[in-house]
């Protein structure tokens, strides 16, 4: 029986006669990459956001990191690691800054900022940039430091809204290659992407259509499922029946 | 967690100290207002230029026309004739011309001798700017009474602005415009840009308090607030040497009250504003007109129609310029404005509920 990290049993979230999330159900291991796809305004945010505590669910139950998302809010956050499509660090900071910055906020004390700061320097091969402003990094650079401070506090479960927006097809690469060794040490992938050849690298992905979720499972058992050759395939195949137009 | 409360305010110091072109204009503005309406904005009347209508230069109408031209608010321009006064006034040569009427000699005589007639004078002013006109013609009025030695002249003392400075007017005025300035202006655009660029997400994941990170916010803004009224306090005093002889621990301290105040109002559009350009706009439209023209600043209030009089009440600026403007040209204490600062301590606590209240609906 493997470890389960995010567990959500008929999560719902209504504004007004509007059901954005539509009872899902669904369960994420320790370590796995979770690929969490759905067209624009299918509820994915939403659905993300009640599972960061941001957001209060109607109805239905979700685990995150052992806490019910519905009156532990505030302990899944100290548990999570997140970074934006949008790009999260403060660009007239330095480097360092912003690691002290973040790594403050989740109350590493300074002795541990340090160690952490140097071993993530090191990691991402930046110690010559570590007092360089942010703002001046090129994007790709960016997005790398953005996801190794998400994760210097070793959360449980690291939520990627959309990551490598805008990043060239390398960087991306390269970026998925942090993921793969973030998740080999047992940190649990949640992410969101509308890049398909990145649902590839997901160890289980989920569709989300209109609110519900439509298929999940490994992107090798969806494609034969759907009879088809890639997942950008299976996706329109379920896209297509969309009834929420954005 | 207090440690992650200080990592907060060191980052929003941090902020404000990189930005350094927004540093200077925040540190600028209060001294050049302050030289601005000190010294060259003034509704004092100056230098008006009076020409004078007679038919015959006689000792008397010299007399008058004598104290006239040493006066040092008014510039004698000459004589001229009755033709001359209409192209006098159009062209601006003279905003007020003084006609002596032909008899005026001989009345003026005869009222000395004690005989019930009067010298008559006209004053044709150029009443297109009401303020100068109105003091001109009560300046002008007195020193021509005054030639007429045997009326009766009103003595009239300038109580606790002997010198009718209206630099002396204008500083409290200043100092309730800029601090909202200051405060509600720049807090607002900071917290709306971070809504925007997307870090106020990441912060809001995090196990951060969000009214944590709004008071991390509000404390450097409050530091600059508090250096920018030592600023005016100074400049109010050496510079333009308005006395405060209330004592200045009251003016600081009340201003401490409406720095509060304007951190609140911050906050609030912050929490109605989604883009940095809405809240710069709503701060300066919607904050900053209601000071200028209901707080007392510009206009007295009782020149006001009865509608804006109403209106006013709800201006937080009327009540700390009020009261500034007791303790620093009056020299009244602290206590004497006791109701203006507890309406606006009552106006401070509305405002950062309301606003707080918002801000964690926001999240929902």
């Amino acid at each position: 029986m493997k470890d389960i990290v995010i567990s959500v049993r008929d999560l719902t979230k209504r504004f007004g006669d509007f059901t954005a999330v539509d009872r899902i159900s669904f369960d994420v291991h320790r370590g796995e990459i979770f690929g969490f796809l759905g067209a624009n305004g299918a509820g994915k945010t939403t659905a993300m956001r009640m599972l960061c505590g941001l957001s209060y669910p109607t109805s239905g139950s979700g685990m995150v990191a052992g806490f019910d998302v519905r009156t532990e809010g505030e302990k899944i956050k100290r548990h999570i690691g997140y970074m934006s499509q949008r790009f999260s660090l403060y660009n007239d900071l330095t480097v360092w800054e912003n690691i002290r910055l973040f790594a403050g906020i989740y109350g590493l004390s300074a002795r541990q900022t340090n160690e952490r700061a140097a071993e993530l320097l090191l990691r991402l091969n930046f110690s010559s940039e570590r007092d360089t402003l942010v703002g001046s990094l090129p994007l790709g650079w960016k997005q790398k430091l953005s996801f190794a401070i998400s994760t210097i506090h070793n959360p449980e479960v690291v939520f990627l809204d959309e990551p490598t927006g805008g990043v060239d097809p390398v960087t991306r690469r390269q970026f998925w290659e942090m993921i793969y060794e973030a998740a080999e040490t047992g940190t649990t992938i949640f992410v969101t992407t509308h890049y398909m050849d990145e649902a590839e690298y997901c160890s289980r992905v989920s569709i989300m259509v209109d609110g519900k979720v439509r298929a999940l499972d490994t992107p090798a058992h969806l494609k034969q499922q759907f009879a088809a050759e890639s997942m950008d395939e299976v996706f329109r195949t379920l896209a297509r029946g969309a009834q929420r137009i954005e | 967690m207090k440690h992650n409360f200080v990592s907060f305010v060191k980052k929003e110091t941090l902020h404000i100290l990189r930005d350094k072109r927004t540093m200077l204009v925040v540190m600028l503005i209060p001294v050049v207002l302050m030289i601005l309406f000190g010294f060259a904005i003034s509704t004092e009347v100056n230098n008006v230029n009076v020409a004078v209508v007679t038919s015959k230069r006689t000792d008397s109408v010299r007399d008058a026309v004598e104290r006239l031209a040493q006066n040092e608010y008014f510039t004698f321009k000459g004589y001229i004739s009755q033709d001359e006064i209409d192209p006098y006034l159009r062209s601006g040569k003279s905003s007020a011309v003084v006609v002596f009427a032909p008899d005026y000699d001989r009345r003026s005589a005869q009222a000395a001798a004690g005989m019930p007639t009067k010298p008559i004078i006209q004053l044709i002013v150029d009443a297109s700017n009401v303020n100068t006109a109105g003091s001109a013609t009560a300046y002008l009025q007195n020193i021509l009474l005054g030639s007429a030695s045997q009326q009766a002249m009103f003595e009239t003392r300038m109580l606790f602005n002997p010198q009718m400075k209206s630099a002396y007017n204008f500083v409290p005025g200043i100092m309730g415009l800029i601090f909202i300035l200051v405060c509600a202006m720049m807090t607002s655009v900071s917290i709306v840009r971070e809504k925007e660029v997307g870090t106020m997400e990441v912060l809001l994941v995090s196990p951060v308090r969000p009214v944590k990170i709004i008071f991390a916010k509000m404390i450097p803004y409050f530091a600059i607030s508090c250096i920018v009224l030592v600023t005016i306090l100074l400049l109010a005093r050496y510079l333009l040497g308005v006395p405060m002889t209330g004592g200045v621990w009251g003016i600081f301290s009340l201003s401490l009250l409406y720095l509060m105040l304007s951190l609140s109002l911050g906050l609030l559009v912050s929490t109605i504003a989604t883009t940095q350009v809405a809240a710069l706009l709503i701060s300066a439209m919607v904050m900053m007109m209601p000071i200028l023209m209901l707080s007392g600043m510009l206009f007295p209030i009782e020149n006001l129609p009865k509608f804006f009089q109403v209106v006013s009440n709800i201006v937080p600026a009327r009540w700390y310029i009020d009261a500034v403007r007791k303790m620093m040209i009056q020299g009244q204490p602290l206590v004497a404005v006791w109701k203006n600062g507890v309406i606006l301590l009552g106006m401070t606590m509305v405002i950062l509920g309301v606003s707080l209240k918002k801000f964690n609906d926001k999240l929902e």
